[in-house]
């Protein structure tokens, strides 16, 4: 994925109310964050499912679902690819959380997180953590070709229970 | 709210008492590679930080920490394990050497073979892999990873920065160098 970073643009942030949205997962199934509700809610928009970063990316947030979880987090990937896509990349590289369909109206979703590459037609690399009350607690732009990793997402997922804590 | 920016850096700072060096303890550069023993890029990585080392001399060591992506390859976190094993018996490097060169055999049957050429207490050697003796370690190397910025295998930190160049020798060496004059 060799995009110029040159037309990033910063995704919604922190503080804002999260955009409501929902995607298909699969053919038959539809997910939304307010599906999870009291759940902090991890988004991670993504260029495309075959392409060698984000599968190491998404690789890597399988292998660390339990760190996720331990935090009662939901994660949810998202690209512009179809449910068929997602469906032969998910069971190809033992993808087990929710990769959802960013595709018709293709990019919307993307673009209310102002997370869309306009130029390019996929989702930029960006991360969301969206608090259970609805608001976006922490953002993230990567520069398209470069895989965040995870230590982020964690960052702001301990950030967030010790606001909780502390409230 | 949470700041978006962080650098890259190790988050476990490289220790004799738990690390396995291979070089010189107080060497004026460290390498160290998050690395999984079914990675083909991690194979590929092996003879590269050798040839690095080979040319760089007593001023580097080596550390190799473990990162199994057990999602996409289901031999990883028992080739590991099997390192680990092997080290409390004095032979973690002999048995990564092995692992990196027999990439496509980590079947159980496999590894027990390996101890076995290496001279291991082969008993003790498949107690430790049946009982998961080694598997908390594994994983604290793993963690250290994901909080250290570990996006993928190989990931290389040098001198506790991750380096995000190529890894080629000639990309690898030239770092290792530009990280020994920033260190005199």
């Amino acid at each position: 994925m060799n995009g110029t970073d040159s037309r990033q643009q910063t995704p919604l942030a922190p503080g804002s109310p999260a955009p409501p949205f929902r995607l298909r997962t699969t053919p038959e199934q539809a997910i939304s964050p307010s599906d999870f509700a009291g759940q902090p809610v991890v988004l991670a928009f993504y260029p495309a499912d075959w392409s060698p970063v984000c599968s190491d990316q998404m690789v890597l947030y399988q292998e660390i679902l339990p760190e996720f979880k331990k935090h009662n987090a939901q994660l949810l990937g998202i690209s512009v690819d179809g449910v068929w896509c997602h469906l032969a990349f998910a069971k190809n590289r033992n993808i087990r959380f929710p990769l959802l369909s960013d595709f018709e109206p293709k990019g919307e979703v993307s673009r209310a997180y102002h997370a869309y590459r306009e130029g390019d037609g996929y989702s930029e690399r960006a991360l969301f953590v969206i608090d259970s009350d609805g608001s976006i607690f922490w953002s993230y732009l990567s520069p398209v070709g470069v895989n965040p990793g995870a230590d982020g997402i964690l960052r702001a997922l301990e950030d967030l229970a010790n606001r909780r804590a502390a409230a | 709210m949470s700041t978006t920016t962080w650098q890259a850096v190790l988050a476990l700072p490289v220790s004799p008492a738990r690390d396995h060096i291979r070089g010189p303890v107080d060497a004026l550069v460290t390498l160290v590679e998050y690395g999984d023993y079914e990675c083909p890029f991690c194979a590929a990585a092996h003879p590269v930080v050798e040839a690095v080392q080979r040319s760089t001399g007593p001023m580097l060591a080596f550390v190799f920490r473990h990162f199994p992506l057990t999602t996409i390859h289901p031999h990883a976190e028992q080739a590991a394990e099997a390192a680990e094993a092997a080290g409390a018996q004095g032979k973690f490097w002999p048995m990564h050497d092995v692992l990196y060169a027999n990439q496509q055999r980590l079947e159980g049957p496999d590894l027990l073979s390996y101890a076995e050429a290496l001279g291991l207490d082969v008993g003790l050697f498949s107690i430790d892999l049946a009982e998961h003796a080694h598997a908390p370690r594994v994983r604290e190397d793993f963690m250290s990873g994901v909080r250290s910025g570990v996006n993928g295998t190989p990931c290389f930190f040098i001198n506790g920065v991750r380096h995000d160049g190529s890894w080629d020798v000639a990309s690898l060496l030239a770092a290792v160098q530009r990280a020994a004059q920033v260190a005199v």
